[in-house]
């Protein structure tokens, strides 16, 4: 075969997805749609109340109610439930409550669970509910993180003698030193706000014992981590692992919402265990508010210490986190994912980071995409342009005098990380050439000039995240309870036919399509011949799960890595049917070819086909070429890139219009570029989401208010731009893909380039900051407050 | 118990419904038709947006009582002898969907919108869908695939519908 | 979400409907009229209302359409939101509910509900109540003793309260015509799903480069729609101009009640009232 003739490589290429035949057409399987014969709906009756004693819960009504057949309490369920996990406990003296899926004497969140009822239908579940009795005493609600810290503060668990979780410390150079040589100082509190994930598929879980009456299950669950909640779920239930089988199928979204073993899975686990029949609960959006964790919520003291010429010396970060009232999964682990990103891409000799965290009667926090990342990276990002305002510096020239030199790879920041790679030179000029950046500065100084009532703002990010979640090693240092690696395996079908076993689980991130490309390269086979199978413990036996950014990273690279090695055996099997050695084949497009006599052929199908036979193979071989792999990375990886967002503000009543964005991110080797710009658009509209519209909003007694979707902003078509994205392409070193990893990119860099934007625009007026999200009131009131100190007329 | 008769995607269906029965858990729960989901309780998302007598309705916000004697067409109805609606095409070519949850309400709004305007701008893609949200794709790319769909023809095609109607004198 | 139980019926006429609403009453039983539902549904799902009876009167013939009655349109208390948008008697006769009615929540739910069951459930943040009010919209109700008119100066009398008795059903509403009138709905919300923050429904007829008359209704500034009365009499005879309607829309906020709540706070909304209101008489004003 000659070289005219070999197919273009699929990886690089825009190859729609394979998933999507059955989502355009309905023929999905959310979790919710699944019915199984005997099935039966479970409700769960959540606290009205922040806080509150339960004195008194009669189920006895209840259980009479018409379609009801069961109706459960903690005390009903006592022995066969454990405490939900946290699977990184961050301190060794981390305050650790016990987290009971059913709250026994004391509810600590509105939404937190008291019973579950169970009956034929959903209407009637729902109806049983009314029917519960409980009576609770009110006890104080614990809301404010600072306040919560103060010495007599009503504690969340009182048993515990204190609000405070943990105290994590990072320090790395002198920076009381380096403070003191400072020509300039800067101090900023920045409040992130805290944020509901809302994938639009609310969490639904399908528990079944098996039809044969044995005493094994299949859970199916609308859940990003089939494997890790198979693991949790047997931990907590006793029942064990091999007798769980854990099915994630059509899985609407996450953004880490369904990173998480909750407490209607195992309620749902035990309750069909204890009935001996299928049992489903479907959350609605509303209950899903309470029930499904929120992200973010923290408070951030932010200090920057530099040279009159705009050299960083250092950064102090001093950290508040809500952690809500239980920890969840991986909760403690946010703030400290985040505590590595806040010194980003920029040189420095000092670091001192120190977080704390707090419990509220809230729902309690976890990852939401970006896990830690954005509220770093936005905290950084605010300051440099507060730093650069400071020295009356452009806000990129002051970045560029920072960052790390393209030269400088791999170069290991002052938190710790090796940077194996990165061209930030090359991102922000390709950026700045699509923003038209002279052009707009000058427009917004005419603007001011004319005191036009409507301000235009330039926010700029320049941003790097870390992702893959790995190696174990250092998960192990960072003192989380799972490793790193991913699975993969990959079977040569007798037909030539491949399937490729991945033990992440994708939600709309498109691994069918993504794997299948590099599966079909490696292998030299159509795409088309490629199918993807995870998402079931069964199926899909080993795998650590889609979160952080890891699948293409770690999963993706997996995938390669067995691919080669099924191409390794059939080389073998090749050169013995060739009679051939194996060191003069060449393998092209799918085909084994004798060095220098291209008629002695034989496709890697052929070679899959006499694999199966075994009638012909090596002394000794095993009749497969089947292979698996599990990568181990040795670093993380390390996207980054540059946005700037041109925005235009009305001063007259505070609203922000998105005028331009531009988003040239460099996430290392490009598999699909369709999939890796969808994925960039929709995390842009997620930080943007946080720098405009959203916040989980709670009243003094506890209660969310922003608790529908009419209340929490999730933004529509209209409240979004066009995206102008584009890319560089620096390989990461740390992988043979060259991949970095692009789920929460967009997320991480947008946010401080919108809010930048805004005080950008409004800095004239004398406005230096606006809280998230930047709501048209809160840039209305940030304005009256800059004028009031200028003693300017309102 | 009330009586209805209902078409869907083209088979006529007489059932006795609860008043109080949404129509869409009649379609997912006593019908089967689950390509339609259920993705919030205020009628703020539109995933369960289905055409009911040839205009769009959110079928969590409606009875299933309200839709005696209607036709109504899901996302499981939309293609034809076995061939994608064009807009199933763009969707899909122009990667307007991640997870595919908001997918069938968007087809079906976006399918509305074309109806009225066949050959709209870009912002008013945006406005016709305002009633959908999606948290995967930030929107562009359905913009991209309406308008795909409508240099394609979906807004003048056969599929285009009835028109509304509803003329009735006071 | 799901709703609790609740009986149905769905009438043929006006006095079926007025007898199962009347019928409620007499048995100390709750009813709600079903006008589309989009309201109503997510109040049902929501376990918000309990209705004992549910009285879907959106088959009731006679009750949809829009009619031209002289100097005034007749629009069917069931005409839905996307058939008075389109409706060529409400464009050219009250461009200014059609422009409004465009803005209500998105295609779908314009396509079911209706602007009689908007203004029966007289939410104070949605935009047809004040329309209605900048208008002298009149509305008819039909109950056990006969047929009435209601102003809607008259109409909404407290938050999701109105002038209706129980058992009367709200069938029609008249629209004078403002032919020759320039009007504009200036709406403000944090996203395009929101409720209007603050909504000013303004309706202006100049004559000779002043402002003849102004009708301005507004949304969201209390617990009912209100007339911003004494802009209305500072921009009678004003030059339409931007320094005389700012100084007019600066009294915009007066009298009004705003609620202070999630969405923003009663000093915001009385300043968005008064940028509002000169924005939207500005335009109302313009060249059409």
């Amino acid at each position: 075969m000659t070289t005219a003739e070999r197919p273009a490589p699929a990886v690089g290429r825009s190859h729609p997805r394979k998933e999507d035949a059955r989502l355009v057409t309905g023929r999905t399987s959310w979790t919710d749609n699944l019915t199984l014969p005997g099935m039966l709906h479970m409700a769960v009756l959540r606290s009205p109340m922040a806080h509150a004693r339960i004195d008194r819960l009669d189920l006895t009504a209840v259980r009479e109610r018409p379609g009801v057949v069961a109706a459960f309490g903690a005390a009903d369920l006592d022995g066969e439930l454990g405490s939900l996990p946290c699977a990184w406990p961050v301190t060794e003296d981390i305050v650790h409550p016990d987290h009971p899926p059913l709250a026994a004497d004391e509810v600590r969140h509105a939404g937190d669970p008291v019973a579950v009822v169970v009956a034929r239908d959903r209407y009637a579940a729902a109806d049983a509910l009314e029917a519960v009795e409980v009576d609770y005493t009110p006890l104080p609600p614990v809301l404010d993180m600072e306040a919560a810290l103060a010495d007599g503060a009503p504690l969340v668990h009182a048993a515990e003698g204190t609000n405070r979780c943990f105290d994590w410390p990072l320090a790395s150079g002198d920076y009381a030193a380096a403070r003191a040589r400072a020509d300039v100082v800067v101090t900023r509190r920045y409040v992130q706000q805290r944020l509901i994930p809302n994938a639009m598929e609310p969490r639904a879980v399908l528990a079944a014992p098996a039809a044969t009456g044995a005493d094994e299950y299949t859970l199916y669950s609308a859940t990003q981590i089939p494997h890790i909640l198979r693991l949790m779920l047997a931990v907590v239930t006793g029942i064990p692992e091999q007798k769980i089988r854990v099915i994630a199928p059509d899985v609407g979204g996450g953004f880490g919402s369904k990173l998480q073993v909750y407490a209607e899975e195992a309620l749902a686990l035990v309750v069909a265990k204890r009935l001996g029949r299928p049992v489903k609960w479907t959350e609605s959006r509303s209950e899903g508010y309470l029930a499904t964790h929120h992200g973010r919520d923290q408070i951030q003291d932010v200090e920057v210490a530099a040279t009159g010429d705009g050299r960083l010396l250092g950064m102090k970060v001093d950290l508040l986190a809500d952690m809500g009232a239980y920890l969840m999964l991986v909760t403690p682990g946010i703030p400290i994912l985040g505590a590595f990103m806040y010194p980003g891409i920029y040189k420095m000799d000092a670091y001192a980071f120190h977080c704390t965290g707090v419990f509220t009667t809230k729902t309690p926090t976890d990852a939401y995409r970006g896990a830690g990342r954005p509220e770093a990276t936005y905290a950084v990002e605010r300051v440099m342009d507060e730093l650069a305002a400071e020295l009356g510096l452009d806000p990129v020239e002051l970045r560029r005098r920072n960052w790390i030199g393209h030269g400088e790879f791999p170069y290991t920041s002052v938190a710790g990380l090796t940077y194996d790679s990165g061209n930030y030179e090359a991102a922000t000029d390709k950026a700045l050439a699509h923003f038209g950046y002279d052009a707009l500065r000058a427009e917004q100084r005419e603007r001011h000039e004319r005191g036009d009532t409507v301000r235009l703002g330039v926010g700029v990010s320049t941003y790097t995240e870390m992702c893959g979640l790995a190696p174990s090693r250092v998960l192990r240092d960072l003192r989380y309870a799972a490793g790193g690696w991913e699975a993969a395996s990959i079977r040569m079908l007798p037909t030539g036919k491949v399937e490729v076993i991945t033990g992440t689980s994708p939600h709309g991130q498109g691994h069918a399509t993504t794997w299948s490309q590099i599966a079909a390269d490696v292998l030299g086979v159509p795409v088309e011949d490629v199918d993807v199978l995870h998402g079931d413990t069964r199926v899909a036996p080993q795998g650590m799960d889609t979160y952080g950014s890891r699948s293409l990273v770690v999963g993706g690279v997996a995938v390669h890595e067995a691919a080669v090695k099924v191409v390794g055996k059939a080389r073998r099997v090749a050169a013995h049917l060739m009679e051939a050695s194996e060191e003069d084949l060449e393998f092209t497009a799918g085909t084994f070819a004798v060095r220098g006599s291209p008629e002695a052929a034989k496709t890697i199908q052929e070679v899959a086909f006499a694999t199966f036979t075994g009638h012909d193979l090596p002394d000794g071989m095993e009749p497969t070429i089947n292979a698996g792999h599990v990568v181990e990375p040795d670093n993380f990886s390390y996207p980054h890139g540059t946005h700037l967002c041109a925005v235009e503000v009305d001063t007259e009543t505070g609203a922000v219009r998105i005028r331009s964005y531009v988003a040239v991110d460099d996430v290392g080797k490009v598999v699909n570029p369709l999939i890796v710009e969808g994925q960039v658009h929709g995390g842009l509209a997620q930080g943007i989401a946080q720098a405009l519209y959203e916040e989980a909003v709670y009243d003094d007694d506890g209660n969310l208010v922003s608790g529908t979707l009419a209340d929490y902003h999730v933004p529509a078509a209209p409240d979004l731009p066009d995206f102008v994205t584009d890319r560089t392409e620096t390989p990461a070193t740390s992988n043979p893909l060259g991949v970095k990893g692009v789920g929460e990119a967009g997320t991480i860099a947008s946010t401080p380039a919108v809010v930048g934007a805004v005080v950008d625009a409004l800095r004239p007026l004398g406005v230096t900051d606006v809280r998230m999200p930047c709501t048209p009131e809160r840039v209305w009131q940030a304005i009256q407050e800059a004028r009031a100190r200028k003693g300017d007329p309102a | 118990m009330s009586r209805i008769s209902v078409t869907v995607d083209g088979t006529t269906y007489e059932d006795d419904v609860e008043p109080r029965l949404l129509l869409v858990h009649y379609l997912r729960d006593r019908l089967g038709l689950t390509g339609t989901p259920v993705g919030c309780d205020t009628g703020n998302c539109g995933a369960c947006t289905v055409d009911v007598s040839g205009a769009s309705v959110k079928s969590c916000s409606m009875l299933a009582v309200q839709a005696d004697g209607a036709e109504v067409t899901t996302i499981q109805g939309l293609a034809a002898d076995g061939r994608w609606h064009p807009l199933q095409r763009a969707f899909h070519e122009e990667h307007g969907l991640q997870c595919g949850y908001c997918t069938p309400g968007m087809i079906l709004a976006a399918r509305d919108l074309l109806r009225a305007n066949p050959h709209p701008t870009a912002e008013e893609v945006r406005h016709g869908l305002e009633g959908n949200l999606c948290r995967c794709t930030g929107y562009q790319n359905i913009v991209r695939a309406v308008l795909a769909a409508a240099d394609a023809g979906a807004g003048t095609g056969a599929d285009s519908g009835a028109d509304t109607g509803g003329e009735a004198a006071i | 979400m799901i709703p609790a139980a609740f009986d149905y019926v769905r009438p043929e006429s006006v006095g079926e409907a007025v007898g199962a609403l009347a019928g409620a009453e007499a048995a100390g039983s709750e009813a709600k009229v079903l006008a589309g539902g989009q309201s109503l549904l997510p109040l049902l799902r929501m376990r918000l209302a309990f209705p004992d009876l549910v009285v879907d009167v959106g088959r009731i013939p006679g009750l949809r359409g829009v009619r031209d009655d002289g100097d005034a349109l007749l629009i069917g208390a069931m005409t839905t939101h996307h058939e008075v948008v389109a409706d060529p008697l409400v464009r050219r006769h009250a461009g200014l509910l059609a422009a409004a009615t465009a803005t209500v929540a998105d295609p779908a739910v314009r396509h079911l509900g209706t602007l009689g069951g908007s203004l029966a459930h007289a939410d104070p943040a949605a935009d047809l109540p004040a329309v209605a009010l900048a208008l002298d919209a009149e509305l008819t109700a039909v109950g056990p003793r006969g047929r009435r008119t209601v102003p809607a100066r008259e109409f909404f009398t407290d938050y999701l309260t109105t002038a209706l008795e129980p058992g009367e059903l709200l069938t029609g509403i008249r629209v004078p015509k403002y032919d020759g009138w320039g009007f504009r709905y200036e709406k403000f919300s944090r996203t395009a799903q929101a409720w209007a923050l603050v909504g000013v429904a303004a309706a202006v007829r100049c004559a000779g480069g002043r402002i003849a008359e102004a009708r301005i209704g507004l949304t969201s500034m209390g617990p009912t729609p209100v007339r911003a009365a004494a802009v209305e009499a500072a921009l009678a005879g004003a030059q339409a101009a931007e320094e005389p309607v700012a100084e007019a829309a600066s009294a915009a906020a007066e009298g009004t009640r705003p609620a202070a709540d999630l969405s923003g706070s009663a000093a915001y909304r009385a300043h968005l009232a008064r940028v509002l209101t000169r924005r939207a008489v500005l335009a109302a004003a313009g060249p059409a």
